[in-house]
């Protein structure tokens, strides 16, 4: 991956992140604390500020300086655990690229151990784990296919009853809203994709 | 050997600052004690950065318990014990406790000099087995 390649994912996923803010708020006042927009906004202005820098080192090296900013600058519980995905994605990652599945599925998993939860919980690794799945199937098509798998996710994740985070105080309350970490995470697989396939 | 040193976790300034009033009151001045709240933008929540200047302020060479609210809490705490170098990680615990009678019973424990591991099992009694 070149630099400029890298200079657009990580701008684009900023951008995206940082223009959702307030639907990723909404979602979470529904079900959670009403944070999610703002810590995500948060964490993504510190990351989009140090896009140059960030673009010029190595993948693996890259892909550290933005787990470390989400970990330090999100807050919430969302900041260790996107953080997680990708300071573990870091060590996995070889520097072209080319173990991204295999790399990807041991990120999802360091996910998992940071929050104890498992799929089906209602949070970010129902949308996750289809998409693990789907990278590791492959296929010419992938890059079309990744946004649609993500987005059906995050909709699954609607009649679910959530038992882990916050939302899970609300027990059946929580049933009928999109969970707002899979809805998250969604969106940045969606923007990955749209820049990877111009 | 010095006692173990403790610190509080909580989404809100006022309660972390609340409960380490407690500890202080009624444990004195025999345990280091440091409590941070709020996340990075000034609001309720937590962060791992102000976690980590936290067990540095508490920091014993017998260790450091930690005692946290709500699920950010505990996650953020855990990822700043990672954080630390080798040296350090081994000697903080993330106690299942509920935070104010944790921090206060933790405290209590730890001002007799009782080790790590003896601070955080008298603050998880507290928890439902």
């Amino acid at each position: 991956m070149t630099p400029a390649v890298l200079h657009r994912l990580i701008v684009a996923v900023s951008d995206d992140v940082i223009a959702h803010a307030d639907e990723l708020t909404a979602l979470d006042q529904a079900v959670g604390d009403g944070d999610h927009g703002i810590n995500m906004k948060r964490g993504f202005d510190a990351v989009r500020a140090d896009a140059q820098a960030t673009a010029e080192k190595p993948l693996p090296e890259a892909l550290k300086a933005i787990g470390t900013q989400l970990v330090m600058k999100v807050g919430g519980a969302s900041g260790p655990l996107y953080g997680t995905l990708f300071l573990a994605l870091s060590k996995e990652i070889a520097p072209d690229g080319s173990n991204l599945p295999a790399a990807f599925g041991k990120a999802v998993e360091a996910v998992k151990a940071r929050g104890k939860s498992q799929p089906g919980q209602k949070t970010m690794l129902d949308v996750l784990t289809p998409v693990q799945t789907a990278l590791a199937e492959g296929g010419a098509d992938l890059r079309a296919r990744l946004p649609i798998v993500a987005a059906s996710a995050a909709e699954a994740t609607v009649p679910m009853l959530a038992t882990r985070g916050r939302a899970s105080f609300l027990g059946e309350r929580s049933v009928g809203h999109m969970d707002p970490g899979a809805r998250s995470t969604a969106l940045m697989v969606a923007t990955v994709c749209r820049v990877l396939e111009d | 050997m010095a006692n173990v040193g403790i610190v509080i976790v909580s989404h809100s300034p006022k309660i972390a600052e609340g409960a380490a009033d407690m500890v202080r009151q009624m444990v004195g001045d025999g345990v280091n004690l440091a409590y941070t709240g709020g996340d990075p933008g000034g609001g309720l929540g937590t962060g791992v950065e102000s976690i980590l200047d936290a067990i540095d302020r508490a920091w014993s060479e017998a260790g450091v318990a930690i005692l946290v609210d709500l699920g950010g809490a505990e996650t953020n705490s855990e990822m700043a014990v990672e954080m630390l170098d080798d040296e350090r990680r081994g000697r903080v615990v993330v106690c299942n406790a509920p935070i104010v009678e944790g921090a206060v019973m933790a405290a209590t424990e730890a001002s007799g000099g009782s080790t790590l591991e003896a601070v955080r099992r008298t603050a998880e009694e507290l928890s439902p087995q």
